[in-house]
């Protein structure tokens, strides 16, 4: 039945979520769409190496699909702390805001 | 069963589309979970059951919940009622409900059909994931370790409320 599915459909799913979520971070000013759309891309990263790992039967997709796993949520909680920060600091969530930002 | 892969597959592309689109973060999110959900059955077809339940419990389960709690955090205040009233409406149930209902259908429709399915060739069990996982990727469990770690001093020195932080952390 997998072998039904060509791999080459799963990577286009990939490669059409990860340019979505791409899309999302380019076009949105929203922090909060912003860091979804990085979830999108993380997701459809993961996607390309399960549909690999399946390819060719092998272990090792799903075990990269869990250290992006481990990463997405370790950047998810910075960078919602971020958003928050932001948020408290501008009472805003525009992204244009931090431009502003002195190091 | 490959029909459930393309449905799947349209499932996860229009509902991202949608949730990229959205003005309220609200259904973004919740247009983002129904794809989250199919992407999980599209790791089922490929032979993957255990990556698809670590989507929906950690992916639509964990991280989800805390984009929503930052959502709840930041409409505080008394207008936040008067939002959720504006929020909550029927038509904005159609969208993620007929999605969903997609894939619950193609859920039944699998576990009706052969039963064969999860006997595959190309399924990688979650045995062979653990060996690999705690076998040649040993220090990858422990790198991921230290970025959760990381993550976690760093949220919570990011996270700290702005008067405590204010002094001290000014001039840094």
């Amino acid at each position: 039945m997998t072998a039904s599915v060509p791999v080459e459909y799963s990577l286009f799913l990939a490669a059409i979520l990860f340019v979505l979520g791409l899309v999302g971070v380019l076009a949105r000013r929203n922090v909060m769409f912003i860091l979804l759309s990085i979830e999108v891309m993380f997701n459809a990263a993961g996607i390309a190496f399960v549909a690999a790992g399946s390819e060719w039967a092998q272990a090792d997709g799903q075990v990269m699909f869990m250290f992006i796993l481990a990463v997405t949520a370790a950047e998810v909680a910075v960078g919602l702390a971020l958003l928050l920060r932001l948020y408290r600091h501008f009472t805003t969530l525009n992204i244009d805001a931090a431009s502003k930002m002195r190091g | 069963m490959d029909v459930v892969f393309y449905i799947s597959a349209a499932v996860a592309i229009v509902s991202t589309a949608l949730a990229i689109t959205r003005m309220n973060a609200v259904h973004a999110l919740l247009y983002l979970i129904v794809s989250l959900l199919a992407v999980a059955l599209v790791f089922y077809v490929l032979g993957a059951p255990f990556v698809a339940a670590l989507e929906v419990i950690i992916y639509a389960g964990a991280i989800m919940v805390l984009f929503l709690f930052v959502v709840m955090m930041l409409n505080l205040g008394p207008e936040s009622v008067e939002q959720e009233r504006q929020w909550v409406k029927w038509y904005v149930w159609v969208g993620p409900v007929l999605l969903a209902g997609i894939l619950i259908a193609e859920l039944i429709y699998i576990l009706l059909g052969e039963r064969s399915l999860l006997a595959g060739n190309h399924n990688v069990s979650p045995t062979q994931v653990a060996v690999t996982l705690f076998g040649p990727y040993l220090l990858g469990v422990e790198l991921a370790s230290m970025v959760l770690l990381a993550g976690l001093i760093g949220a919570n020195r990011l996270g700290r409320g702005s008067t405590s932080g204010r002094e001290k952390g000014k001039d840094r």
